[in-house]
């Protein structure tokens, strides 16, 4: 279980977080919503210890994420970022089982790059892409290398930032597919960020929406057309109108 | 009062603002050696490192000995000759070499050439959230990054130093015998009875010093560059300059230490 609680960050004087309080249920899946720049970004970022918080706590299983251990606590996670950030000195391959090369993971070299080109193929990408390097791949072939990585290592808690954006609606249906298996099939806990809203619909148990620096409105996903809510409205409907501004 | 001490505060503010960056380097060269004894230690990094900076500086390094060596024959022939003193011309070149020019010409060319691409990868890597993705994936990125390069540089520089002050006394050889008339024998000779040991040593220990700097400076001001291109540009030209400067300042302070006692 991963709860925020009360969690603040401003970068100088731009306020980003002003008081996130949000609550992740063991092996459900949460998609985070919201504006452009509200935050949602530095919200995950703030879990894995990326950006530290200036206030406020942020627990998973009850322990503090800044105390203890900090490599047995990132063992436990697999993360997108929304840029992919692959590393381009690295060969696709490499940077799929990258945690299967070093450190408490890892196991023969062969055996690695069977597993990372198992898991190219589970999104969608064929073995002739694991000798490839970053740089000669298209921006969405980059994205589903990084969601190869972060499943790679099969982490109990996974973070995907906007897995789905620049593919086509084909292979964004095969992405939502896959988060949707890892969760229901292996158990983990997922939380995403998306813009799309047929997403948002296959992969969310919960939805969160995240404006003005807190939660506005979350709950489950049988709730998302009924909620009643003006900002939730207006926002899953794409509406110009409305009680959040177009210029923010 | 105020109009006669702001120009006061301005240098005041910017030297104190270069006492704080170079407090905050110093912290982090300390923290990079210390995981030179936490494993683990990633091999492969550091023989890619050594490729890199060793291997691949040496055109730059011997390109520059061979001409300084050169030049420095002619000057101290033509020198030399105010007071009738030409033969010195293989012992000075030669001492001048491995003690002063080896050294510090060298750290400067392995500084433009190391600690940019240095400062421009792990710069690039930073805005990138590559290193963000490093430490989500359970690897220190001053363990993976920065240490390999910097034990690298400690130990590649002085070997480049080394044959940088070869080459440079034997371009000095080249003119002094085509040029200026020496007999090649003698200029041998002249050049190895006058050569001591602790000449060329403290040339190699300056060169790891200068190794340490440069790949030092390079991972720092990446691994704190600001955002964007224009970070990382920042980022590279500020490492460059940094090492430049810390080179020819520890070479005073190391030439201090050596020779003045
Ligand atoms: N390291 C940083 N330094 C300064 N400002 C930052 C930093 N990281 C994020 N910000 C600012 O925080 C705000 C929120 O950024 P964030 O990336 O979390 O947005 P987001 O909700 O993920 O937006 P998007 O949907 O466009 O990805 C932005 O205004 C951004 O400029
Ligand atoms: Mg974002």
């Amino acid at each position: 279980m991963i709860t925020l609680t009360n969690v603040h960050k401003a970068f100088g004087p731009k306020r980003v977080l002003q008081g996130v309080d949000l609550t992740i249920d063991k092996g459900t899946s949460m998609v985070i919503i919201g504006g452009s720049g509200t935050g949602k970004s530095v919200m995950l970022k703030s879990v894995l210890g990326l950006v530290v918080p200036d206030s406020g706590s942020i627990t998973v299983d009850g322990k503090d994420v800044a105390a203890g251990d900090r490599d047995a606590f990132l063992a436990r996670f697999g993360m997108l970022f929304q840029g992919g950030a692959l590393f381009d000195s690295l060969p696709v391959w490499q940077n799929v089982s990258f945690r299967l090369l070093r450190g408490a993971l890892k196991r023969p070299r062969e055996e690695a790059r069977e597993i990372a080109i198992e898991k190219l193929r589970r999104v969608g990408l064929k073995p002739e892409t694991a000798d490839l390097f970053p740089s000669e791949l298209s921006g969405g072939m980059q994205k589903r290398v990084g969601l190869a990585r972060a499943i790679a290592a099969e982490p109990e808690i996974i973070f995907f930032d906007e897995p789905t954006t620049g593919l086509d609606p084909i292979m964004a249906g095969v992405i939502n597919e896959l988060i949707r298996e890892i969760v229901t099939e292996m158990g983990a806990t997922a939380m995403t960020i998306t813009h799309d809203m047929s997403s948002v619909r296959a992969i969310a148990d919960n939805i969160a929406m995240l404006h003005d620096g807190v939660i506005k409105w979350s709950g489950p996903v049988s709730k998302l057309d009924n909620s009643g809510d003006p900002y939730l409205d207006q926002f899953i409907h794409g509406r110009a109108e409305g009680p959040i501004e177009a210029v923010r | 009062m105020n109009a006669v001490l702001s120009p006061l505060a301005a240098i005041g503010a910017a030297v104190l603002g270069m006492l704080a960056a170079l407090g905050r380097v110093a912290l982090f060269a300390f923290d990079t050696v210390t995981h030179l004894f936490r494993p683990p230690f990633y091999g492969r990094e550091f023989a890619a490192a050594l490729v890199q900076i060793g291997w691949l500086s040496l055109p730059v390094v011997g390109l520059t000995a061979l001409f300084t060596g050169g030049a420095l024959a002619l000057q101290i022939y033509s020198g030399g000759a105010r007071f009738n003193a030409e033969e010195v011309v293989p012992s000075i070149v030669a001492i001048g070499m491995v003690r002063e020019l080896g050294p510090v010409l060298g750290g400067l060319m392995v500084a433009a050439r190391v600690t940019s691409s240095i400062a421009a990868e792990i710069g690039t890597m930073k805005v990138t959230e590559q290193i963000d993705a490093l430490v989500t994936l359970s690897t220190n990125p001053m363990k993976y990054l920065t240490l390999p390069r910097v034990l690298a540089a400690t130990l590649a520089v002085p070997v480049l130093v080394a044959v940088g002050d070869a080459i440079g006394i034997f371009g000095g050889y080249i003119i002094g015998v085509t040029r200026l008339g020496f007999n090649e024998a003698a200029y041998l000779k002249n050049t190895v009875d006058f050569l001591e040991l602790w000449d060329v040593t403290s040339g190699l220990l300056k060169g790891a010093a200068f190794g340490f700097i440069v790949a030092t400076m390079g991972c720092y001001y990446g691994m704190n560059s600001g955002r964007g291109a224009q970070g990382v540009g920042r980022a590279t030209k500020t490492a460059v300059v940094a090492a430049s400067v810390m080179i020819l300042a520890a070479n005073y302070l190391l030439t201090e230490l050596f020779f003045t006692s």
